[in-house]
């Protein structure tokens, strides 16, 4: 797969836009502030994307997504254990630190926010590309980063040794508060090709 | 780090050097290195070892079939093609066939939650697959620790052939 520099830029600037209605759905779910850092578009061996987000044994929530119709893409969203149990603790409405494990409710709770950000991030690529993007119900687990990032990427049936990545952080704005996330998008190839299209860039610009 | 942090501490120094294999390579020590690879999932950790000349091989195999596949990859990558190379990366180290035995571990289904859940059990079809190579290179396997839910991450020692295995908030096991 070969794509141009403006291409890339092209892909950063559209998983701004998504990310950006992402954390808006966040931060009204949460009523709190919500910062996203400048989504990076970047071609990765698999391994090189694991240790961005954290380590091959790191214990992390994953969500994951897959996207059906113009656009097929396999979306990621995972968070290490205390943010996925302070998330819970703000969406139930309870005392911080009253989630230490994550239970049926729990994973609940984590699945029904990747929901709710994968819509509002899909939603914005429609509006901008008149394209049609349908996300599937979401399976979640809790386990070594490495594990779940490689089943996502071998379920995903592509089998490229680098993989494009389009990740992005989201925060809260206290301390207290901290629910630290991270957004992987892993579109396949025709994904792109529509992608481009759809935004009048020719496939070899 | 946080697996059996307690454990990794009271462990006896051991000689040798720790290798990491990486996803969709493989690795051949010899004795008293030991061959790492951490956080299986779906994928099969296939570990050889030749108890002769006291070498091991390690292979971190992610899918089953490198014909069912679009794109290219490492041939580590695949079990079709991963097995193979790395039975040939051992008889250049001094192995014969006829001596080598194999564990497997990995092979988990990691996500749970519909039905899509199902079609991404492609650990289950990775294990079949590793089986298979070894079964036609006529290597016989003599432990496994496959399936279930878990990521694992495993360990061979190449002094005695013993591979440990170590999952999140279980106890580690050497088979």
């Amino acid at each position: 797969m070969s794509i141009s520099n403006n291409e890339m830029d092209i892909l950063q600037e559209i998983g701004s836009i998504g990310v950006g209605n992402a954390a808006t759905a966040l931060a009204d779910l949460l009523q709190a502030k919500v910062n996203i850092s400048v989504p990076r578009a970047t071609f990765l061996d698999l391994e090189e994307a694991i240790n961005l987000i954290g380590g091959l044994e790191q214990p992390v929530v994953c969500v994951n997504l897959k996207l059906d119709g113009d656009v097929p893409a396999t979306v990621l969203y995972i968070f290490d254990q205390p943010s996925a149990c302070a998330l819970v603790d703000l969406l139930l409405g309870q005392a911080r630190g009253t989630t230490t494990a994550l239970d049926e409710m729990g994973y609940s709770v984590v699945m029904e926010v990747g929901n709710i950000l994968t819509g509002s991030f899909t939603g914005a690529i429609a509006n901008l590309t008149g394209l049609r993007l349908v996300p599937s119900v979401p399976v979640l687990a809790y386990d070594m980063l490495g594990a779940l990032f490689a089943t996502s990427v071998a379920a995903s049936g592509y089998a490229d040794d680098q993989v494009l990545c389009i990740q992005t952080s989201f925060w809260g704005n206290q301390d207290r508060d901290r629910v630290d996330s991270h957004f992987i998008m892993l579109p396949e190839v025709e994904a792109l090709d529509r992608l481009f299209q759809a935004l009048g860039v020719a496939a070899d610009s | 780090m946080c697996l059996d942090s307690k454990a990794r501490k009271e462990a006896p120094v051991q000689e040798g050097r720790e290798i990491h294999v990486g996803i969709a390579e493989y690795r051949v020590a010899r004795s008293p290195d030991r061959l790492l690879t951490l956080g299986l999932g779906s994928c099969v950790g296939v570990a050889l070892f030749d108890p002769v000349i006291r070498v091991g091989g390690l292979a971190h195999v992610m899918l089953p079939d490198s014909r069912m596949f679009k794109g290219g990859g490492k041939p580590a990558k695949f079990a079709d093609l991963g097995v193979a190379a790395l039975v040939q990366e051992m008889q250049r180290a001094g192995s014969r066939n006829g001596r080598l035995v194999a564990k497997l571990a990995g092979g988990a289904q990691m996500f749970f939650g519909n039905s899509r859940a199902a079609e991404m059990a492609i650990g289950e079809r990775n294990v079949e697959a590793v089986r298979q190579a070894l079964k036609e290179l006529g290597i016989k396997i003599v432990a496994e620790d496959v399936g279930g839910s878990q990521g694992r991450t495993i360990s061979l020692d190449t002094s005695n052939g013993l591979l440990t295995i170590r999952t999140l908030g279980r106890a580690v096991r050497v088979i």
